[in-house]
């Protein structure tokens, strides 16, 4: 069953849905990366909620104007009109107000979506027919999903990465340095606020499928898992938009291969599972890359200065140290040097005194940055740099490096 | 002069026509709250000069550095650069900012953090060729961190930090430089690479302005000196407007007299 899901075999709606959450995924990732890079990644959670009053106040108005209120259209429109207007409120109560902006974000997210949910509560009194779709906005609604929402997706989706595209180096350049972007004469504020209507954008695109409560999932959670995986802002961008695009596809088959799956919170657990997965294999900044680093650190740093030790003739008391000498075959198991172990002793203390004139060097600064009390100095420096210290050192030449 | 005259008007040395000089400022007041941090300064700064901005901490030193480049809004005053509107001539300005700014753990790279120098050049979607990298990389030299050019901006030390700021500003190739504390918390060696980069865009006719806290080098690094305490206290070269005098007016009781003495000697 999961497979037939996965290969698109489960008939037209199932298709449709994974094609729109694919779409979203991608989008939603690459837009939430500027977010979460200039630090306002909560900025989108009131932008979301703020979407409600707008989708009601649509709903009335095209009930009053004598339809249905089920035109997506239309729907969308008004919930793009309030969380504009939400957003303009935060940005003016951060600007002009003591207000920090997580208060903002607060007094923003709950007010407007208090107000919808009256709204909303006001439409279900009114007794009019077919409003029950309403709530599938809250946690998005993919059973009745049609073409034409489909392809408002996937216009909405591909329109919002063409506009990341074009303004891409502005927003990374405001995220990292907003004050050097400013001094270079970049409208800061209305970068940030092309921003804001990017994700906003996504959001409202986003609401049938996962809806707004949860769309701030699909915009913070692939950034945070791509960045644990590269220190490159541009990589950063295009594995978000992979792994955004990749919980929507995985999320949509598994919520279409069983029955009374939702879909929106599927997509989120799958997002989470990729991220939970980077938290800790990603292999530079991941959790259990970090604990294997500290692991073989600690090794190397308890055999080098066991190997000081040697070179001074102290003696060792430290268990760790003894054990991982004896291991290592430099000293035999009554605690005295073997001859493989003399020399590399010897050569550790003539190292530590060649780093010593690296260090006091201007011109080697940057092989002196690399400095970490264990690395042997020739993966560092070419022969003729060795020699060329050894000379400054004095003594016997001609010591194995 | 005496020394009221001095805190009143401040002392003006020499002027150039407002309409030449690379940034000349004029009644520039910029408040935080109801305090101004700024008071009607003016600052007419020489062409092809190092000039210092000195003054104590809280005088408004990189406030007025900010306002000059428009990140703060001033509540009044205009600002012209090369005898143009501030807006016109972005392109000829370069702005290092003070190293606490930014966060160091953003996903950049060093050689990324010198090509945003080149954003006006490469545009909105043109493409980085082997030219701007090589440009870049030649800025990377300048300031001696060509080998760093591929680590993550994390890793370099404070100072290292600092002069990828200061080659990002050089790739920009601007007319005049303004630089907020270079030398704060820096090592000796980035010091170094630093004034000897600074001297070598005085020497091709470059403007540099630079807020300074240590008064000891000042003559050493600088030829002209601004001094401000919220107002401006006094501006021109080295020689006649870093004195005993100017210091004591702008420093008030926040200098020891030993340490006014002290630059005293230094000037003779």
């Amino acid at each position: 069953m999961l497979w037939d899901a996965l290969t698109l075999q489960l008939g037209y709606n199932a298709t449709l849905v994974a094609v729109g959450a694919t779409l979203l995924g991608v989008s939603a990732g690459v837009t939430g990366t500027f977010l979460f890079l200039r630090k306002r990644a909560l900025v989108s959670d009131a932008i979301s909620h703020a979407t409600l009053p707008g989708v009601c106040l649509a709903f009335m108005a095209l009930v009053a104007l004598g339809g249905d209120g089920r035109n997506l259209i239309g729907l969308l429109a008004g919930s793009a009109v309030s969380a504009w207007v939400g957003l303009l409120c935060m940005n003016w109560l951060t600007r002009h107000t003591r207000l920090a902006e997580d208060a903002a974000i607060g007094a923003v997210l709950s007010v407007f979506f208090g107000l919808g949910i009256v709204l909303l509560t006001m439409i279900q009194t009114m007794g009019v027919g077919r409003q029950a779709g309403l709530e599938g906005f809250l946690l998005g609604s993919t059973a009745g999903m049609l073409w034409a929402d489909a392809l408002i997706i996937a216009g909405g989706g591909a329109a919002t990465l063409l506009l990341v595209l074009i303004l891409r180096r502005p927003m990374l350049q405001v995220a990292f340095d907003p004050e050097y972007a400013a001094a270079r004469g970049l409208p800061v504020n209305r970068i940030d606020l092309a921003m804001m209507g990017l994700v906003m954008a996504v959001t409202v695109v986003g609401l049938k499928i996962v809806g707004l409560i949860l769309i701030v999932a699909l915009l913070i959670i692939p950034p945070v898992t791509a960045r644990f995986w590269s220190d490159r802002s541009d990589h950063v961008v295009l594995l978000a938009g992979l792994a955004g695009g990749a919980a929507g596809y995985l999320g949509a088959a598994l919520s279409a291969s069983a029955p009374n799956l939702p879909t929106g919170p599927i997509i989120v657990l799958v997002s989470f599972g990729f991220f939970a997965l980077s938290m800790l294999l990603a292999p530079a900044r991941g959790v259990m890359a970090a604990v294997l680093r500290h692991l073989r650190f600690q090794r190397r740093v308890h055999i080098r200065q066991g190997l000081l030790a040697l070179a001074q003739g102290q003696k060792i008391y430290e268990p760790l140290t003894l054990r991982l000498l004896r291991r290592a075959d430099i000293v035999r198991a009554d605690g005295v040097a073997t001859e493989a172990g003399k020399a590399r002793a010897a050569k550790a203390l003539r190292d530590e005194k060649r780093w010593e004139i690296v260090r006091a060097d201007q011109a080697h600064e940057a092989t002196a940055a690399l400095y970490d009390g264990l690395r042997d100095i020739e993966t560092v420096l070419t022969r003729d740099q060795i020699a060329e210290i050894d000379r400054r050192i004095g003594g016997p030449q001609g010591v194995s490096a | 002069m005496t020394l009221e005259l001095a805190s009143v008007q401040g002392v003006q040395v020499e002027d150039t026509g407002i309409d030449t000089s690379p940034l000349a400022i004029r009644g520039l007041t910029v408040s935080y709250g109801q305090k101004p941090a700024v008071f009607s300064v003016d600052m007419t700064a020489q062409p092809g000069a190092m000039t210092a901005i000195i003054g104590p901490n809280g005088a408004g030193k990189s406030t007025l550095l900010k306002a000059a480049l428009g990140i703060v809004k001033p509540l009044s005053g205009q600002v012209t650069v090369f005898g143009a509107p501030l807006e016109q001539q972005r392109a000829r300005i370069a702005y290092v900012p003070q190293r606490s700014s930014v966060d160091w753990d953003f996903p950049t790279r060093v050689l990324d953090v010198v090509l945003m120098g080149l954003s006006r050049e490469l545009g909105l979607l043109g493409r980085i060729r082997a030219r701007h990298t090589a440009r870049a990389m030649d800025c990377l030299h300048r300031v001696g961190m060509r080998d760093f050019a591929d680590r993550q901006i994390g890793q370099l030390s404070g100072g290292q930090q600092q002069r990828v700021f200061l080659a990002r500003a050089l790739a920009q190739d601007a007319d005049l430089y303004l630089l907020d504390e270079p030398f704060a918390g820096v090592d000796a060696a980035t010091e170094k690479a630093i004034i000897a980069v600074l001297k070598s865009l005085k020497e091709a006719g470059k403007t540099v302005i630079t807020v300074h806290h240590d008064l000891a080098t000042v003559t050493d690094y600088f030829d002209h000196v601004f001094l401000i305490n919220t107002r401006k206290v006094a501006e021109g070269p080295v020689a006649q407007a870093f004195t005993a005098e100017t210091l004591q007016s702008a420093y008030g009781g926040r200098l020891a007299t030993a340490q006014i003495d002290q630059i005293s000697r230094a000037l003779g």
